[in-house]
């Protein structure tokens, strides 16, 4: 991103003041905006429109994954490189691959779902142009930002600046980005 | 349909308990700052005596005790132990299955009662999970060096190597190695990710440079942005539910080393469930144990109130009953079987001539004592409680003796018979694995905060958006 700017943000001091503003900043026709808080507030994501996450992809990608390779990996290991008699039991047979198989698919799935929560969270980013800003330290405390980027198609400095003093918002400034 | 519903709660209210036993959530109208502080003011104030007081015994045992125990018994080798020829399992295995056991509560609160939607969890569920975490560390060691060559430990993985051996999947005993590890690896995976907005509360809290490092690293730049909580949200909904299948997996595997083999007392079919079921009522009384003392010295009482010690007692309680109901199936399969095998085991169990108190101790102390958890002035009796709890630890200890020593010390041949005592190294890693539990676990509530700050937030009046806070009406969607 070239621009100076990163952003306008305004502080909401309740999650029903942000989720009102969030409706009336979307219905104003902009696109690009987030919202920032200290708890997950219910109803911004149908607002905003995030839909489904898709972590529960990496979860079941993860764990069918690993279900089907270890199967094949047991199979490999017991019946076809390495085939021993072991108590008279078969050198391979779905109930005793099953157990490790799943086994696997949780800790695969469980991981996958770690990394899919920090992949599509693009973290770890321990730089954010928000944590310029000292009151940013708030918003895990007890504030609520709401921010317009400024590469929205309708940003306007007064324009978005009006928008978000209309909507109640305090503290409103430019965040810049470094 | 607003008003309608407003009656309905003011009639529900003049039915319901006392105050004190009502709070679910932290004293209501408070604002989120006021819990911010009060939540994180144990982690950012002075450290108080009493913590140095348990500290230093703990760390004596993690640090002095449990590696000279271990270095002593690798170097020499499993002699050491108690374990002889008929008693093949002693200590290290009971231990195991007793630190798996505490663990399972854990997981049981954070992520299955996550599932079913009992917010009363939201308070102790990190606490939960991190006894979770350090008990699943300490059951770990026990297989590891109970092998006796323990430079042969990796041999339990599929590592392919010159040998062309691979392990033998067929044996539960290898299910467990993987998973005792998944275990591990996911308890602590669901504990750090739950973590992580409370590390970047901490870091935005931080007033030295160093704390703002450490806490800043961890928290991997957190924002608390709607689009980073609707996908954390989803994967902490998953991880649960991941989590809550290995409550009931991990143990069951565990309860398969034993079903398997063909000794009376450890061939039946209710093992799985069985392990299960002791694992989580040993569990509970773990995590009272722990949250009764720190509720009170981290002046946490207003948070973490009666009704949680309550709702604890009464899942205690309901695991107690099931033991009981174990118990009694067990005692009545060997009778209505007919194998004289278990019938002299059974009956050795309560009235033999050696470790006839074992069997007792699970009958009055696992199924028996808690029973008082039905009188609410019990349940309300946080010294009652916490001698209760103490009690349950060791009779769930107990009954892993009798499980393991008590069937394998009288086999089926009259000249196999033998006695099992432990010795000084049994007790000395034993000691050792507890001064470790306890000295990660004070670590924890010094460094990170204990109770899970977003998620009280969450569920605390302030955050439901349709409720006008501050004179801001919100808007119905």
């Amino acid at each position: 991103m070239t621009d100076k700017n990163y952003g306008m943000s305004a502080e909401f001091d309740s999650a029903a003041a942000v989720l009102d503003a969030a409706k009336k900043v979307r219905d104003a026709g902009y696109r690009r905006w987030d919202v920032f808080s200290p708890f997950p507030v219910h109803g911004l994501d149908k607002v905003m429109g995030l839909g489904n996450s898709k972590v529960g992809w990496f979860s079941f990608l993860f764990g069918a994954g690993t279900f089907v390779g270890t199967m094949a990996m047991i199979w490999y290991m017991n019946d076809f490189d390495y085939p021993i008699v072991i108590g008279g039991k078969p050198m391979f047979s779905e109930p005793m691959s099953v157990v490790p198989s799943y086994i696997l698919l949780v800790l695969m799935a469980g991981l996958g779902t770690f990394i899919g929560m920090v992949a599509l969270n693009e973290l770890p980013r321990h730089h954010h142009p928000l944590f310029a800003k000292k009151r940013f330290e708030l918003v895990s405390r007890d504030k609520f930002f709401l921010v317009i980027g400024s590469n929205d198609p309708k940003f306007s400095e007064t324009g978005t600046r009006k928008l978000l003093e209309d909507v109640g918002g305090a503290q409103i400034e430019m965040v810049e980005d470094k | 349909m607003a008003e309608s519903a407003t009656q309905k709660v003011v009639a529900l209210e003049s039915l319901a308990p006392p105050a004190e036993l009502q709070r679910m959530t932290p004293v209501p109208r408070q604002s989120l700052g006021w819990l911010t502080d009060k939540l994180t003011a144990f982690n950012e104030g002075k450290t108080p005596m009493w913590w140095w007081i348990l500290f230093f015994p703990s760390a004596i045992g993690a640090t002095v005790i449990l590696p000279l125990a271990l270095i002593y018994k690798i170097s020499s080798g499993v002699g050491l132990w108690g374990n002889n020829m008929p008693v093949m399992w002693g200590w290290d295995i009971i231990n195991f299955v007793w630190w798996v056991g505490v663990a399972h509560a854990g997981t049981l609160i954070s992520a299955m009662l996550f599932l079913t939607r009992q917010h009363w969890r939201t308070v102790i569920g990190r606490a939960a999970e991190a006894m979770t975490v350090f008990s699943v560390m300490m059951a770990g060691l026990y297989p590891g060096v109970h092998v006796g060559r323990e430079w042969f430990d990796w041999f339990m993985f599929p590592v392919p190597t010159y040998e062309g051996m691979w392990p033998n999947f067929r044996s539960p005993l290898m299910w467990d190695v993987f998973a005792v590890n998944t275990y591990l690896i996911i308890s602590t995976t669901f504990w750090y990710m739950g973590l992580i907005p409370d590390l970047a509360l901490m870091r935005d809290r931080a007033k030295t440079p160093v704390r703002k490092f450490l806490y800043g690293v961890f928290a991997l730049g957190w924002t608390g942005s709607a689009r980073q909580w609707h996908n954390f949200e989803k994967a902490y909904l998953i991880l649960s539910g991941l989590a809550t299948l290995l409550v009931f997996t991990v143990s069951s595997i565990v309860g398969m080393d034993f079903a398997t083999a063909q000794i009376a007392g450890w061939h039946e079919t209710i093992f799985p469930f069985y392990f299960v079921a002791g694992a989580v009522c040993c569990g509970f009384g773990m995590i009272l144990v722990l949250l009764i003392p720190l509720r009170k010295w981290c002046k946490l009482e207003d948070i973490i109130t009666l009704a949680h010690i309550d709702k604890i007692c009464k899942m205690a309680l309901m695991m107690s009953c099931i033991m009981g109901y174990i118990y009694l199936v067990e005692f009545f399969v060997a009778w209505y079987s007919g194998n004289p095998y278990d019938a002299w085991v059974f009956g050795h169990r309560m009235f033999g001539h050696q470790y006839w108190y074992g069997g007792w101790m699970m009958i009055v102390v696992n199924a028996s004592i808690p029973q008082l958890f039905w009188i609410k002035k019990v349940r309300q009796n946080l010294a009652l409680v916490f001698i209760i709890a103490f009690v349950l630890n060791i009779g769930m200890w107990f009954e892993r003796f009798v499980i393991i020593v008590g069937s394998l010390f009288q086999d089926f041949l009259p000249a196999n018979w033998g006695v099992y005592y432990p010795t000084w190294v049994d007790v000395a890693v034993y000691l050792g694995t507890l001064g470790t539990f306890f000295m990660l676990y004070l670590l924890f509530v010094r460094f990170l905060p204990m109770i899970p700050i977003s998620e009280v937030k969450g569920v605390s009046p302030e955050a439901d958006p349709h409720r006008p806070v501050n004179g801001v009406k919100g808007v119905e969607a």
